[in-house]
């Protein structure tokens, strides 16, 4: 009954290359698009903005670029939590130096920076394949968050070795430091997550992607049939270094204010947008946004339910965190190793036939 | 002897030592893959819930006292006896086995012929539930761990080199004992694949899984086996780490530590998991000795890394790792 084709008919090429083929999609996302835009900002409060909102948006972005690279291009990378360092201290230079320009401005170029460090450590890519590059990606997340702790120009000298987000506006309002309203923030974080699924949704969908994918499921087979591996690799790791140089900035700037490079950008990070994408999806934008709420939801529900409602010390429920997180991966790999979005894929074939399935 | 030169010796002989101790981690890496072609990123917590396990039996800790007193209130904590230390090994060795066998039948079992990035990720998984259940059962305050293991100054080298260089080296003697632990190690795992059935089993099943299937190797035995085994090299990696900076979270850390190592000698060699240790051990001492100080320290952090990954660039299955073949 849902998610049919039929009776939907296309007359020109453009309606035929949409981004969502299937009125019923099409129309879903207008939903979901107007329910962000015209109905959130109003409800949103600070909790809600703090605890929940903003994590998802932001997590959102580093699981699409990372979802660019690891699944739509495979090449396995573990050094995303070193990229949005470069994205936030980036955007924090930006800051500094140019207090009076848009926020908007900064946080795109800080992208574009973390896009060229990105190019400069997916290099080896085309010599290294596999678990070797996937160590090799360690070595770009150990490296930059050691250079933004040892190099005082980078964290402008700043006596605690930490970086603050002054307040900055864009358009009149404030977006960064303590004072910007939760439904700036929100709203920010959204322009930029939404404008940056529908270029991936677009870009996978093009040649790009399909050179990415070609690549992604045998390399040699892509060269033959005239991939060129060096064009394909370094477009996957520029845009998913700009994507997730974005998040960083945006995790810097607008949801956390001040920051410690270890322990913000941390290894930790980059296993966690990982798990983000594998249980969303492997390639698949919405897996991306699926991974993302589930990660960020999850240790919410765990507090409220252990902390508030069962009256454990917070240490064990946080020992608990680790054990449910862990199994909850090992049960979904070995359930569902396509991820969330294999389940909405499920989903979306039964509907099409309910209520009627013969 | 100029003064430097006998400064760099010493911090080459720490490194060596060091990069024993490196070595003693990716043991277990390549055991796992080379058997199961699994990238075990969970061996560095297998290690940590190992010591963890050995502390806890020695002190006589009531498993997951905390959760019980937190959930039925009251103030269990010990059992009050001590275990000596030899006894205490054995069980944590019995714990590890049995670790092994719900490892195999409880995850690895149903994912087997997933792509290796799925099982990779498995690995982590287990890694994150193994050190909230390590956590939960034992407390995760760090422990000091004391198996009779010799620390502090070596005097007789402090005394040799002295009469030598005019400047006393600084060697630990815990470090003395782990190279040794790690050669009969390794001359234990290498008489074990060599001399017996099961070791021959376990090389059949490296080589060709299904042919090893087809001559009648039970291939959920032999992953039983080969997880225990490493949960046994895992059990030695805490000792000595345990016993060198105290039983602690940071533990799990040396896992990474040892990924470095494992790509500069190859995933599927233990010769290469020797030699790399080494390499690593010794480069990154020299490194920190040599540039250290004019980029502002610790780029011990780091130095592994990109040491490995450089030497990836020239040469990309490691040094002593299997010629990667591609055919379409």
């Amino acid at each position: 009954m849902f998610y049919r084709e039929a009776g939907d008919f296309k007359v020109s090429y453009a309606d035929d290359s949409q981004t969502f083929p299937i009125k019923f999609d099409r129309y879903r996302y207008y939903v979901v698009l107007a329910v962000a835009f015209g109905l959130i900002p109003f409800l949103i409060n600070d909790y809600w903005a703090n605890a929940i909102l903003l994590p998802f948006l932001i997590y959102s972005i580093a699981a699409i670029g990372l979802n660019i690279l690891v699944g739509y291009c495979g090449q396995v990378s573990l050094g995303t939590g070193g990229f949005m360092a470069v994205g936030a201290y980036a955007c924090y230079k930006l800051m500094t130096a140019f207090p009076e320009v848009s926020m908007f401005i900064h946080v795109i170029l800080a992208g574009g920076i973390t896009a060229i460090v990105c190019v400069l450590f997916g290099l080896p890519s085309l010599r290294i394949k596999g678990f070797y590059l996937a160590v090799a990606t360690l070595a770009a997340q150990f490296f930059l968050v050691w250079l933004f702790n040892r190099v005082p120009w980078f964290y402008n000298y700043s006596a605690s070795g930490q970086i603050n987000a002054p307040e900055r506006d864009t358009f009149g309002i404030i977006i960064t430091g303590p004072n910007a309203p939760a439904w700036a923030t929100y709203l920010f974080c959204l322009i930029f997550l939404a404008v940056c699924a529908l270029i991936a949704r677009n870009l996978t969908r093009g040649t790009v992607g399909r050179t990415w994918m070609a690549i992604r499921d045998m390399d040699i087979a892509a060269e033959i049939i005239g991939v060129n591996p060096l064009k394909a690799k370094l477009t996957a790791f520029a845009v998913s270094g700009f994507f997730i140089g974005i998040s960083g900035a945006l995790f810097f700037a607008v949801y956390l204010g001040a920051v410690e490079v270890g322990e913000a950008f941390g290894i930790q990070k980059s296993f966690l947008v990982l798990f983000m994408v594998i249980l969303g999806g492997l390639g698949s934008i919405f897996g991306s946004f699926a991974g993302a709420a589930f990660l960020v939801l999850l240790p919410v529900i765990l507090k409220v339910v252990g902390v508030d409602l069962l009256n454990w010390p917070t240490d064990i429920v946080a020992h608990f965190q680790l054990v449910i997180v862990g199994a909850l991966i090992i049960v979904f790999l070995i359930a569902e190793p396509h991820g969330m979005a294999q389940l909405w894929r499920v989903a979306k074939e039964k509907l099409r036939l309910w209520p009627f399935p013969h | 002897m100029p003064e430097q030169l006998v400064f760099a010796m010493e911090v080459t002989l720490n490194g060596l030592m060091a990069g024993v101790l490196y070595a003693l981690v990716a043991l277990g890496f390549v055991l796992i893959y080379k058997a199961s072609g699994i990238f075990n990123y969970a061996q560095g917590v297998l290690a940590l819930f190992a010591a963890m396990t050995l502390v806890g039996i020695m002190q006589g800790q009531v498993p997951f006292s905390h959760l019980i007193n937190a959930v039925f209130g009251g103030h269990v904590t010990h059992f009050g006896w001590n275990v000596p230390g030899v006894v205490a090994i054995a069980l944590t060795v019995a714990v590890m086995v049995l670790l092994a066998w719900l490892v195999q039948v409880l995850v690895m079992k149903h994912l087997v012929g997933q792509e290796p990035i799925i099982l990779f990720m498995a690995t982590i998984g287990l890694a994150y539930f193994l050190e909230g259940v390590a956590d939960l059962m034992w407390g995760s305050e760090i422990k000091t761990l004391d198996v009779g293991l010799p620390q502090g100054i070596n005097l007789w080298i402090d005394e040799t080199t002295f009469n030598i260089f005019g400047y006393g080296f600084f060697i630990d003697n815990l470090d003395i004992v782990a190279t040794v632990i790690a050669a009969l190690l390794v001359a234990g795992l290498v008489a074990f694949s060599q001399y017996t059935k099961q070791g021959r089993a376990m090389r059949a099943v490296a080589d060709d899984h299904q042919a090893a299937l087809s001559v009648g190797i039970s291939l959920n035995f032999i992953w039983v086996l080969v997880w225990s085994v490493a949960g046994f090299v895992a059990l030695v990696a805490g000792i000595v780490w345990g016993t060198k900076s105290g039983v602690q979270f940071s533990l799990s850390l040396i896992a990474l530590k040892a990924l470095p190592v494992l790509m500069l000698g190859g995933f599927t060699s233990i010769p290469g998991a020797i030699v790399g240790g080494l390499i690593i051990g010794v480069g990154e001492k020299l490194f920190e000795f040599a540039v250290g100080p004019l980029v502002g320290g610790a780029t011990e952090n780091w130095f592994a890394y990109v040491l490995a990954l450089l030497f990836l660039v020239f040469r990309p299955q490691g040094l002593f790792g299997e010629k990667i073949i591609e055919r379409v």
